[in-house]
């Protein structure tokens, strides 16, 4: 089948089977890389993406369902304010060890506080359950949310 | 001249200059390591060689190759810190240049064991010293005056008295004339003088990591590349006998159904298996319910867990085994005892799970094969090669890529041996394998599982007068399996006069291999699990038990070339640690409470305090308190603090989350996250770190941090519920 995609702001065409999940039309059709494969059963969260804004599993959604949406991927999330915040605020106390699930976590954060601005921790560590880090650096990824968010001032020492 | 350094160094140390191509110095040391000083450090290999390499370009780049593999542990930033500092240049003029496996040039190029610190701590400060040498040696004669008048700073050259000064790259093809200076002889900083090391560095590649640009192994593009799936038999110790390709063939995108044989040694070679390859890895994937294929599983028949367990109560029950170490006499001992306790410990296989599932990436054209690996152990994976496929080194080209996540399960090269059968079998074309995360749980490397038979004996004054511990491991009969050995030198041996260590060994088809802090993660649960109902029984608690035998500060060697053990260094973490937990100002509550637990491994002595509260049979940790010793100095703070915590959090998954890998006929049972979970972000507690100094040069921090919080989490529970851990994953009566 052939499925004219919109993703990062532009319009994308493949030749795939309809079942093809998102994450694998962007790896390995687009070259898009960034999104990763974690678990392929949405257990993971390393291939979020943002459809219509909406933080969702891309191993879990068939190309076929797509339609007109608007992707976005950790490729773009730079060019929109909350992204760039949230990279800034990653870099800034550094968080990543390994580094693989980062990117699924960034998308994650950015729909939060797409949702809610000044999040609690309740709701981070609600939004961010479906992110597994297995370096375990979450710690430091309620903190960067939290300076992304303008709730906390990088003190150089993360609890 | 640091007081460590004689000790490290080699007079066959080769430090060479050259003019870098554009103009500009390049420095290159090659430095043979002693062997007694990988001794010191508990290590049998003798003939490793570690290398640095710096350059200095006209425009005042430092280049600084990083040879080590990267795989989250920080070493790709932490290492080149280490030149960048005795360079004295600012850390914005560094790039760091990713080396591949070339062991000629490179040395050692390995991530495993938490021994780049200790081993590249002399050595990458002495050329980055050697380099900056060169350059006031260079300016000298620009300037005519003698070098002992310039002064460094931030990647510049000054004379202050007649007011000059000159950047690095100014002088860097000048340097590149000169001799380079007697690496032992060069002088070091003090650590007053440092400005890079024990500051906060952001990792090298964190800002491509956010912005989600191709750097892992799996991101590995070449033109023409198909992607493969590897099925493997479904027991382990399987073998392939005959396959029917055909539906497979058939299905959307496949181009390459592939039948291979492997060289019969499913553990280090090349497994039995069927690669289908395609344009799209879910095309591949879909293929492989297509694939009919005929299995022997017979050598697996009867490796299950239940019949494990069954044979380790039956060794206890009867004695069997061997001594591992038998001090003083434990069996009167015991018998003369005021009082005796006993009891019986276990925990199951785990795998390791990286996020990133294992991939290999592989090209073979004109009889030469290009790699390009996530692996921790390179130069392991260029042996395996040669002895699975007969590819002599000379005919491989392996690429090193950062990886994500190791905790051991990379030290081993099995899919690098795959895509090379895989790419050998379609010559010309680029093929990347990559496992589903399926294949990653039921083909690991696991922890192995073990059981222990503790007996205790306590005199009427409250002292451990006697111990022994009956450890039934995996293995056939005379060596235990990878990763399953015991620890002669464990606590409380060499603190005691009265102990045995036993051992017995039940014969496995499954691989086992080293996770995070291996053999540690799991023997320190067991043994300080146990010596906290030693204390509960002699009217103490485990860290005042810890203190009274530790005794007076000394250094206890190592058996079996484990490292030595310093009484000294482990009272302060112990001190230290009840210190920051307020450990004698709490007292536990029904349902919350306080635990400690007190480790030493890979070098590092690490004390730890869990807060945890139980309520319905569920465990939430409130709070961890860490002391730890690794040495005179944290090299990277930002790195080392998320090494701790990704350790603590690590192991109270271990703990909590319910992973255990089993086995029905050497099947595993276990398939992905949903059965075997990993630590999600609302069990991170909030965690206290202390680091005590001592004087010894730094060690690593990628696994010490670990073993302490199970047991520290077990004996909180205790505390709190009366409810003795003695099996792990935790399983509570709600």
């Amino acid at each position: 089948m052939r499925y004219r995609l919109h993703i990062n702001g532009a319009t994308r065409q493949v030749e795939v089977p309809a079942e093809m999940p998102l994450l694998w039309v962007l790896r390995n059709e687009l070259g898009l890389v960034g999104t990763k494969y974690g678990c392929g059963k949405g257990f993971c969260g390393s291939c979020t993406v943002h459809v219509n804004g909406a933080a969702r599993r891309s191993c879990q959604l068939p190309v076929g369902s797509v339609g007109d949406a608007q992707i976005h991927t950790i490729e773009h999330i730079g060019s929109t304010a909350t992204g760039a915040k949230l990279q800034a605020a990653w870099l800034k106390i550094d968080v990543m060890q390994c580094g693989y699930c980062q990117a699924g976590q960034i998308m994650s954060a950015c729909a939060l506080l797409g949702q809610a601005a000044r999040p609690s921790d309740e709701q981070i560590n609600s939004a961010m359950a479906g992110n597994i880090c297995r370096c375990a650096c979450y710690n430091r990824i309620r903190s960067a949310i939290r300076i992304a968010a303008g709730m906390e001032e990088e003190s150089g020492h993360v609890a | 001249m640091s007081p460590e350094a004689p000790a490290m160094l080699d007079r066959r140390a080769v430090l060479k200059a050259s003019l870098l191509a554009g103009g500009g110095l390049a420095l290159e040391a090659l430095i043979p390591l002693p062997a007694s000083a990988l001794e010191a450090m508990g290590e049998r290999s003798s003939a490793a060689a570690l290398s640095a390499f710096v350059s200095i370009a006209p425009d005042g780049t430092v280049t600084i190759v990083a040879k080590n593999p990267e795989i989250g542990q920080g070493v790709k930033t932490s290492l080149p810190m280490m030149v960048a500092e005795e360079l004295d240049c600012d850390w914005s003029q560094v790039r760091i240049a990713q080396a591949d496996l070339d062991s000629k040039r490179y040395g050692e190029q390995s991530a495993g064991g938490s021994t780049s610190t200790p081993k590249n701590w002399l050595p990458m400060r002495q050329t980055g010293a050697a380099a900056r040498a060169m350059l006031v040696q260079a300016a000298a004669h620009e300037w005519k005056v003698a070098a002992g008048e310039i002064a460094t700073a931030r990647g510049r050259l000054f004379h202050q008295a007649s007011g000059r000064s000159l950047g690095y790259g100014e002088v860097a093809s000048r340097a590149a004339a000169l001799t380079p200076p007697d690496l032992g002889s060069v002088p070091l900083k003090r650590p007053d003088e440092f400005t890079i090391i024990g500051r906060p560095v952001v990792g090298i590649d964190s800002a491509r990591i956010v912005r989600g640009e191709p750097i892992f192994g799996i991101d590995t593009r070449l033109p023409g590349m198909l992607y493969a799936i590897y099925q493997v038999a479904p027991a382990h110790g399987g073998r392939l006998v005959k396959a029917d390709t055909d539906a497979a063939m058939r299905s959307p995108g496949v181009r390459y159904v592939l039948p291979i044989r492997g060289n019969g040694d499913a553990d280090t070679g090349l497994a039995d298996g069927v690669a289908i390859v395609a344009t799209n890895w879910w095309l591949a994937e879909q293929a492989r319910s297509k694939l009919q294929v005929e299995w022997n599983l017979s050598a697996a028949k009867g490796h299950s867990s239940t019949e494990y367990r069954a044979k380790a109560n039956a060794a206890i029950d009867a004695g069997a085994g061997g001594d591992l170490r038998l001090d003083g006499d434990p069996s009167r001992k015991l018998a003369a005892a005021a009082k005796r306790i006993a009891a019986r410990y276990d925990y199951p296989f785990i795998a390791h799970a990286p996020m990133e599932p294992q991939n290999c990436t592989a090209r073979y054209r004109d009889g030469h094969l290009e790699v390009w690996a996530p692996t921790q152990t390179p130069q392991r994976g260029l042996e395996a090669l040669q002895r699975a496929l007969g590819l002599a080194p000379e005919s491989v080209t392996l690429h090193l890529t950062r990886a994500g996540g190791g905790f051991g399960r990379r030290l081993m090269n099995d899919y690098v041996l795959q895509v090379a059968a895989i790419a050998m079998a379609v010559p010309g074309v680029p093929v990347q394998l990559l496992w589903s995360r399926e294949d990653d749980i039921r083909r690991d490397y696991y922890r192995p599982g073990g059981w222990h038979h503790f007996e205790a004996g306590i005199s009427a004054q409250g002292e451990l007068i006697a111990f022994s511990d009956h450890f039934v491991t995996f293995g056939d009969g005379t060596t235990p399996a990878r990763a399953a050995a015991f620890n002669a030198s464990m606590p409380p041996a060499g603190l005691i006069q009265d102990l045995r260590y036993r051992q017995s060994m039940i014969p496995t088809v499954v691989t086992t291999g080293a996770l995070r802090a291996p053999g540690s993660n799991a023997l320190c649960f067991a043994s300080q699990s146990f010596l906290d109902e030693v204390a509960q029984a002699a009217g103490t608690d485990l860290p005042r038990l810890m203190l009274g035998l530790l005794g007076t500060r000394r250094e206890i060697p190592g058996r079996d070339n484990a490292a030595v053990f310093d009484t000294g260094r482990a009272r302060d973490v112990i001190e230290r640690v009840m210190q920051t937990s307020n450990w004698s100002g709490s007292t536990p509550q029904s349902g919350r409470a306080k635990g400690f637990a007190f480790y030493f491994s890979h070098r590092g002595y690490f004390a730890e305090v869990v807060d945890a509260s139980v309520a319905r049979g569920e465990v939430a940790v409130h709070k961890v308190w860490v002391a730890g010793d690794i040495g005179s100095q944290i090299v990277n703070p930002l790195g080392a603090e998320n090494q701790v915590r990704g350790a603590v959090i690590d192991g109270l998954a271990q703990a909590l989350t319910g992973q255990a890998i089993e086995f029905v006929d050497g099947v595993v049972q276990q398939s992905n996250f949903n059965d075997f979970p990993l630590a999600r972000m609302p069990m991170a507690p909030e965690i206290d770190i202390a680091w005590v100094r001592s004087d010894r040069p730094p060690t690593g921090l990628g696994e010490p941090a670990l073993p302490p919080v199970i047991p520290a989490l077990t004996n909180a529970i205790y505390s709190a519920t009366g409810q003795r851990v003695r099996s792990l994953p935790v399983r509570l009566s709600a």
